[in-house]
């Protein structure tokens, strides 16, 4: 396996430990002139979130975390699983409701998305910052309401809730910013 | 304008990223007027006071030998009838200066180019501008009032308090790092909620020392005023003399600090040279556990202490980090205009 000793390390490196996968985003080098040099890094977790401090010394090293960025298809929902197609293998990877987390919300069969790879195992999916969502179902606005800052719930194709303003009506395409899961604007057919 | 600003706050590593504007640099013509000002002051202090300035060379056969200094090394020859050999780009003047000083030299001061592998951050550049000088005849409390005028000069922060390593410890650490077993040294490290590298070996007192002075005792000094800390313990001594501290052998080793940040490193020079020869061994044995190649223990140093180096003071001080702190800048690349990743 690869691994990284202390030269090579700086943020964005990514890095095994104990068999989970961690991005470094913190290296700072600290050396007393006539002194030991010491890496005092601070590691996320990719899987569960979760950040490690760790300081390391020179002569350290660190096994490489075998992690890919590859581009997915969507392909379909079955219950709790979600089926993808990697674009260029084609092979397919099913992950779970926990893996897909709040991307369900986005996800239209067909879509392309930024899957992350650990070894050679889906570890996270990033849909695209923008998608369009036909709105299925949404209580009628007020007549003349344009203004934006009234805001009501409205349920689009996925399933997902989604806050929009009041005027936004039921068959309309809507276009959502997936990172903060908030409306941008109404698109037209 | 052509200068680019990297901003306070920015991350470190923002030189890294090469987005086609790595040509830049990354310290402003404000912060190039800073340093030449500083240069002319650090120039002016020694020149006033009768040093000579000298130049030795960066590219050297001898190179220092210390347990925690890695030096370029540069395969040079193979022409001109001598043998291809390893040539090393100098961690520091000292030896080239103490030959001169050897050779009758008095006081001498270089601003010259210091090279050290493998360290780079916000504090350290491979690279960098190091400012050094000897005196002959004087002992540890000259080169410590030496230093402090020129940290007045440089700073005008009020004259530098003077701190043994010992008290050091006592006040901040509180323990006695010259008699406190390894154990204890673990457990006050653990018990500080101080993360150890897990390859520290429970029996590197050096080791364990090194890192609570960066973690406990560092973050004190030089906070109002600089500090100058002195009597290093022995196993810390590199080219310094020893002298007996009741008890204890310490080091006359000392250091001045401004703002918790490391600037200059001073001895009461070791004269002896087979006591230099028995330590080089000693680091080459270090080096090698700690898997990194031995350096050579022969030097013409050496040959010029065997033939007699007079009693002398001498220091080095880190002009880059001068710069940074006089600027109010944060990392080194603020004030280097090409650091490592743009050179």
């Amino acid at each position: 396996m690869a691994s990284y000793n202390t030269s090579d390390f700086r943020k964005g490196l990514k890095v095994q430990i104990d068999g989970d996968p961690y991005l470094m985003i913190e290296c700072n080098f600290v050396k007393p002139g006539k002194g030991q040099a010491l890496y005092k890094c601070k590691l996320r977790n990719l899987i569960r979130g979760t950040v490690l401090d760790r300081t390391y010394k020179s002569g350290d090293s660190l096994d490489a975390a075998d992690i890919e960025e590859i581009a997915a298809q969507f392909l379909y929902r079955q219950g709790d699983q979600f089926v993808f197609m990697n674009n260029e293998s084609y092979e397919q990877y099913e992950l779970t409701a926990a893996q897909v987390d709040d991307a369900w919300k986005y996800l239209k069969e067909g879509m392309d998305c930024s899957m992350i790879l650990f070894n050679e195992n889906p570890l996270s999916l990033t849909p695209p910052n923008h998608v369009v969502l036909k709105v299925e179902y949404c209580e009628p606005g007020a007549k003349g309401n344009t203004a934006s800052n009234v805001t009501k719930p409205v349920k689009v194709e996925t399933g997902a809730e989604i806050l929009c303003p009041s005027f936004v009506e039921m068959g309309e395409l809507i276009k959502v910013d997936t990172r903060t899961g908030e409306y941008i604007e109404r698109v037209k057919a | 304008m052509f200068f680019l600003v990297v901003r306070p706050d920015a991350p470190y590593g923002l030189a890294r990223v090469t987005d086609g504007n790595d040509y830049l640099p990354t310290a402003n013509l404000e912060v190039l007027r800073l340093r030449a000002e500083l240069l002319r002051r650090t120039r002016g202090f020694f020149d006033g006071r009768g040093f000579l300035e000298v130049e030795t060379p960066l590219l050297s056969a001898d190179t220092v030998v210390d347990r925690h200094l890695d030096p370029f090394g540069v395969e040079v020859g193979g022409c001109m009838s001598s043998a291809p050999r390893r040539y090393w780009l100098q961690t520091s003047p000292e030896f080239a200066m103490k030959r001169l000083l050897a050779a009758g030299a008095e006081a001498i001061y270089q601003i010259t180019r210091a090279f050290r592998r493998d360290e780079q951050g916000p504090l350290h550049n491979p690279e960098f501008t190091i400012v050094e000088w000897y005196r002959v005849g004087d002992g540890l409390e000259e080169g410590m009032t030496l230093l402090g005028d020129l940290a007045e000069t440089l700073f005008a922060r009020g004259p530098a308090e003077r701190l043994s390593y010992r008290e050091a410890f006592r006040r901040h650490v509180g323990l006695d790092p010259h008699t406190a077993a390894a154990e204890q040294l673990t457990a006050t490290a653990k018990g500080q909620g101080i993360d150890p590298p897990a390859s520290l070996s429970p029996t590197d007192r050096d080791g364990w020392l090194d890192l609570l002075l960066v973690e406990l005792v560092q973050p004190h000094l030089g906070r109002d005023r600089p500090t100058i800390l002195h009597d290093y313990p022995a196993s810390q001594a590199a080219l310094a003399q020893l002298r007996d501290d009741g008890d204890t052998k310490v080091a006359e080793r000392f250091e001045l600090f401004v703002d918790s940040i490391e600037l200059a490193n001073g001895y009461h020079e070791l004269t002896d040279a087979e006591e230099l020869a028995r330590r080089n061994r000693e680091n080459n044995r270090l080096r090698e556990l700690d898997g990194k190649e031995p350096l050579p223990v022969e030097s013409r140093l050496l040959a010029a202490m065997r033939a007699g180096l007079p009693e002398a003071t001498g220091a080095a001080l880190g002009f880059d980090r001068v710069a940074m702190l006089a600027a109010g800048a944060k990392r080194l690349d603020q004030v280097i205009p090409f650091p490592f990743d743009r050179a």
